[in-house]
């Protein structure tokens, strides 16, 4: 058990300084796309939760277990569905439709 | 290959699509295509752990899961599809909270499980520190939620002894979490799991408005440390990974977003911001400062002789749904030959990132879009400064008043333009509840009004000009 904690806390720490070294790179326009899009990664606990309840032996757990699964659907359905309609907006525009800068100018005089 | 070996492996690909997905929204191209991939890699480890063995048998419950699952998804596909741009914030905090929420349960649930199995106290450890962080990052959401949504006031709530309170309630947590590793009582569980929600909610109570979003990051970051914590008690690598990702980003997003409001992380998280600070507002107030206000069309002919005009919206903007309405005013003064631009404020909005987003929404396009640092360098041969909603961000007090709770904060360098047209709902100080100097600046023509209605008005105008 003592191994298994070891390889745990070794992905832990390493996971740690990759999450600080890919953040450290997006820029700040995104930030809030960044926030929704790793809070539905976290959403993952999904996973843990289902294993709860499919491991519930006790009413008890079955209970916690079932909040647990409602709970973490709400949170990685909500989040990625949140996420991609705030990015759905970030999509190229079609830049023929607009006159460009140096167009403007020589209007400017006017 | 085994039957577990299969899903780890699988488990290995949905981690590996979350680091992808991170690296992607680093790139306003690849950042949608990121987040989807992110939901693939999810749904490949959901219908994975389907298949998966826990205590060496098959999930029990599986209508169960199925059943809890499909409520989960009707409830939350209408509230993230419907809600309106503006409440974004507050729907990023609850589907937070919710996320902590699932992780504490998750952490208790498997405490009860293998309770009788005599675990080894690194395993209670894990097990308390998700159920404590857990439930701060439930509570406080709830609370933020609450805050953001106008259900509660959004100023700060002080008492006395404030601070001594929430420390003897973290203090207690603390000792109680060393009591729980001693007796693995699951009684005192309970009470830890009560107190961890007192403590959320105290911790968030005397947090301002204005200061919120910070805190979501934080909360946020707190949730994938709670994750985390329950992937330690599972023995799931997943769950680590994509825990600790969000963990790692969050906090440096965190201290990115204080950063850029001109603070340190304390300040915003003890200080009780803005609580103390509308007395002063209101007694620099009594001097009895005259302002010039103009109408719309005034406006309009000040924006019609303009070659160059800096747009800076702020969170007024976003309340009043005028941000298609800015965008046509912009398409009508470029078509009439004049330089536009929006000046971004890296905590315009209520998030970072927010007010690009809610332009994005209306069609502006990403080039007119520039950043604060480059703003203000254009700002010095802009006509015209168009203020719409924005009142903190443009506050010169940021600069010259080193009494001023905001000093030092990075602002927009409204006062450099020619001449400022300020659209404002009223005389009422901003979100952080300070008088604003650039409403008495001679530059400065207020326009009273509904931002939307007032826009409109402008449009009218310059387009019959």
């Amino acid at each position: 058990m003592g191994n298994a904690l070891l390889q745990y806390a070794t992905v832990f720490v390493l996971t740690a300084f990759v999450g600080v070294e890919i953040i450290a790179k997006v820029p700040s326009i995104l930030h809030t796309p960044l926030m929704s899009g790793s809070n539905a990664i976290h959403g993952v606990i999904l996973v843990g939760s289902m294993l709860i309840l499919g491991s519930a032996n006790t009413n008890v757990e079955e209970v916690l277990g079932f909040l647990a699964v409602i709970l973490a659907t709400l949170n990685v359905v909500g989040g990625f569905v949140v996420t991609d309609r705030m990015l759905e907006m970030f999509k190229a525009k079609a830049p023929a439709a607009r006159p460009t800068k140096s167009d403007t100018s020589d209007e400017v005089a006017r | 290959m085994s039957r577990e070996t299969l899903i780890d492996l699988i488990y290995l690909v949905s981690a590996t699509t979350f680091l992808v997905a991170l690296k992607g929204l680093g790139s306003p191209k690849r950042a949608r295509w990121g987040n989807l991939t992110a939901a693939a890699g999810m749904l490949l480890a959901i219908v994975a752990t389907f298949f998966k063995y826990v205590d060496g048998h098959a999930l029990y419950h599986v209508p169960l899961i199925l059943l809890a699952m499909f409520i989960g998804l009707i409830v939350a596909v209408p509230v993230a599809r419907f809600v309106k741009m503006t409440a974004m914030p507050q729907l990023v905090a609850i589907f937070n909270g919710v996320g902590g929420g699932a992780a504490a349960l998750v952490s208790i649930t498997e405490f009860v499980h293998i309770k009788s199995t005599r675990p080894a106290t690194y395993v209670v450890l894990e097990v308390l520190l998700g159920v404590l962080i857990g439930t701060v990052s439930f509570a406080g959401s709830a609370i933020a939620f609450a805050k953001l949504q106008e259900l509660m006031t959004g100023r700060p709530v002080t008492y006395p002894g404030q601070q001594f309170l929430n420390a003897v309630v973290g203090l207690a947590a603390l000792v109680l979490i060393v009591i729980i590793l001693v007796n693995s009582s699951t009684l005192l569980l309970w009470i830890l799991l009560i107190l961890a929600f007192v403590l959320g909610i105290a911790f968030v109570l005397p947090i301002g408005g204005a200061d919120v979003p910070v805190l979501i990051s934080l909360l946020n970051s707190f949730t994938g440390l709670a994750v985390a914590a329950s992937g330690f008690t599972l023995g799931s690598n997943l769950l680590i990974v994509a825990g600790t990702l969000v963990g790692a980003s969050g906090i440096l997003l965190t201290r990115l977003m204080s950063a850029a409001m001109g603070r340190s992380l304390p300040n915003i998280l003890f200080s009780a911001f803005g609580s103390v600070v509308t007395a002063s507002g209101d007694a620099s107030r009594a001097d009895g400062r005259s302002v010039r206000s103009g109408s719309p069309e005034d406006a309009a002919i000040l924006l019609g002789y303009a070659s160059r005009v800096v747009i800076i919206p702020g969170y007024g903007l976003a309340v009043a749904q005028a941000q298609h309405v800015v965008r046509e005013l912009a398409d009508e003064l470029e078509a009439k030959g004049t330089e536009v631009f929006f000046a971004i404020h890296p905590v315009a909005g209520r998030m970072p990132g927010h007010m690009n987003v809610l332009l994005a929404e209306a069609n502006v396009p990403y080039e007119q879009l520039v950043e604060m640092d480059e703003a203000n360098s254009e700002l010095q041969t802009a006509d015209v400064a168009l203020v719409v909603g924005a009142n903190d961000t443009v506050n010169p007090a940021a600069k010259d008043d080193p009494s001023s709770p905001i000093y030092g904060m990075p602002i927009i360098n409204a006062d450099l333009a020619e001449n400022v047209l300020f659209l404002k709902r009223s005389m009422r100080p901003g979100f952080a509840g300070i008088e604003n100097e650039l409403l008495y600046n001679p530059k400065t023509t207020l326009i009273f009004g509904d931002a939307k209605d007032t826009l409109t008005k402008i449009l009218a105008s310059v387009k019959t000009a």
